[in-house]
């Protein structure tokens, strides 16, 4: 267990040296930034500001649609490439330690993009009286929470498979956007068990309309494992070959 | 330490070593001696328990690289042939990334007697990106002996260094070598020569030799060579050797006055050979025994096994 903190932590301080990190981080700020400013005036110009936080959640989650396979590409492609890996198996460090660290590294990065998203509620609850509704934004934040998390596992699951970064980032994105469209389609149905399976349901129909539940949140807990498990997987594989 | 019995690994259908058996014990350095491709690598990833074997087993100090593959991990130190290191890390921040992994004591203690045992002290804080080549190479190497390994395992481990520095490398090895057990390739002869104590050479995943450097000389030839140099004309002294029993071979030297002879059965000719020439009132100036280097024979065992190859 001690390894997979150990390797979390270089990869979270890895961000903080790689560009491509501030950028993402830049990215996510300037777009946030940029949807919010625009509601908030049209919203003025029509009279009032709904103080409603899901105009900045909303364009969050498709924001972050493009961030996690940034964040995520060169978690395990990278040490391919670089033949580190041959370093990290032969170091005393499970499989799974490795997968659920580098996992765990770029979980906690995230968290801090999440974490600063925060201003732009907080500039609307000051903006409007008598505030938003903060329970919502709550449920709607542990929410995303958990939605990243999986996103996150499904990256590294990808970047286990690839020894270059850039099929990595495109892979992932297919697959999310695959889930994200299986999901319009799902969720328009009602079919309980393709409702159930939906990747957005889960969050747009309950937890970000304030309703929070267990089974929403081990729905993405349980996709995170497995796509843990199967990363762990991809990597005793490769000893194998 | 090390017990390795018939390992095979087969990649696919494509054989990368078949019934590879050695031991090797502690304090001692054994070199795996081949050309490109003659399964060195694919042997040391075993040993490293970086990948299984398809079929026969290994352990290191007792412990399976299978099935106690942890355990034997914790006592290997390896460095890979392309020496991957992490390019935006400095040298201590990286060690002390791969200390913490493999749960070094006194991780800044040991961090800096490594760095001094390799010689990296004055560059400890550069990044490893803007480390030369031979620099890089010290630095896998301190890696590799961080927490104390019982076996150190090493491929090709003075690859790409300037003459200097395998100097330097080879010293170090032997350095290390008197109080654990190293394994290394190379596909340079006198390398193996000069730092193993035992020699296996591989060829197209098979050992086709083993033993000393010395005792490989003799054993596979049976031949020993001399240089003689006297005071007359080689031509002469041509005709004084011909006739000497046990001489299987004479022929003309790089320079007038001496003359190259083989001889056979391992025994020294040497006084035989001074005495005819003084007696027949000839300057003896030199005698030396060159015995056959490992190159040739090198050449001879490969190629040997091409042929068989090649007929299957």
């Amino acid at each position: 267990m001690r390894n997979v903190w150990i390797i979390a932590r270089r990869e979270f301080r890895h961000y903080f040296v790689s560009p491509l990190a501030y950028a993402v981080l830049t990215m996510v700020f300037l777009i946030l930034g940029g949807i919010f400013f625009i509601n908030i005036y049209v919203g003025m110009q029509m009279g009032g500001i709904s103080p409603d936080g899901r105009i900045v959640i909303q364009p969050l989650v498709t924001i972050l649609l493009f961030a996690t396979p940034a964040l995520t590409m060169r978690l395990l492609a990278d040490e391919q490439r670089m033949g580190t890996m041959e370093l990290l198996l032969t170091a005393p460090v499970r499989d799974w330690e490795l997968v659920v660290g580098k996992w765990l590294g770029s979980f906690f990065f995230m968290l801090l993009i999440l974490a600063t998203t925060w201003i732009y509620p907080f500039i609307l609850d000051l903006m409007t009286d008598p505030g938003i509704d903060q329970g919502m934004l709550v449920s709607a934040y542990v929410g995303l929470t958990f939605m990243v998390a999986s996103m996150l596992a499904m990256g590294v699951l990808i970047s286990s498979l690839f020894k270059n970064q850039v099929p990595a980032f495109f892979a992932t994105l297919g697959l999310l956007l695959f889930l994200w469209i299986l999901g319009g389609f799902a969720g328009s149905g009602g079919n309980p068990v393709t409702r159930y399976l939906s990747f957005l349901g889960h969050f747009y129909d309950n937890l970000f309309r304030g309703v929070l539940h267990l089974t929403d949140l081990i729905y993405y807990l349980s996709l995170t494992i497995l796509a843990l498990f199967l990363g762990t997987q991809a990597v005793e594989a490769r000893r194998w070959r | 330490m090390i017990q390795v019995e018939s390992l095979t690994k087969l990649y696919g259908s494509h054989v990368a070593i078949q019934d590879v058996s050695f031991k090797a014990k502690k304090g001692e350095i054994l070199g795996l001696l081949g050309p490109n491709g003659a399964g060195k690598t694919t042997t040391m990833r075993i040993l490293t328990a970086y990948m299984p074997p398809t079929e026969g087993s290994a352990s290191i100090a007792g412990f399976d690289v299978v099935a106690q593959s942890l355990d034997v991990r914790r006592r290997v130190g390896y460095m890979p042939e392309t020496v991957p290191l992490y390019p935006e890390m400095s040298v201590v921040e990286y060690l002390a990334y791969m200390g913490a992994l493999r749960r070094v004591e006194d991780i800044d203690e040991r961090i800096e007697t490594v760095v001094e045992e390799v010689g990296l002290v004055e560059r400890s804080q550069s990044f490893i990106g803007n480390l030369s080549k031979g620099l890089r190479q010290r630095v896998g190497l301190a890696q590799a002996l961080l927490h104390e390994p019982d076996v150190l395992i090493l491929d090709e481990p003075t690859i790409g260094l300037d003459p200097a520095q395998i100097i330097e490398v080879r010293k170090l090895i032997q350095e290390l070598g008197r109080k654990r057990t190293v394994v290394l390739s190379t596909h340079i002869l006198p390398e193996a020569q000069q730092v193993c104590d035992r020699v296996l050479i591989l060829n197209k995943g098979r050992i086709v030799a083993k033993g000393t450097p010395a005792d490989l000389q003799k054993q596979l030839e049976g031949v020993d060579r001399f240089v003689v140099q006297a005071g007359c004309k080689s031509s002469k002294l041509l005709k004084l050797f011909k006739d000497i029993p046990g001489v299987s071979e004479v022929q003309k030297g790089l320079q007038e006055g001496m003359i190259e002879v083989s001889s056979e059965g391992g025994q020294d000719l040497r006084p035989l050979f001074a005495r005819r020439v003084v007696e027949a009132g000839i300057d003896l100036l030199e005698i030396r025994s060159t015995g056959l280097d490992l190159e040739k024979i090198f050449v001879k065992l490969t190629k040997d096994d091409i042929q068989t190859g090649e007929e299957q």
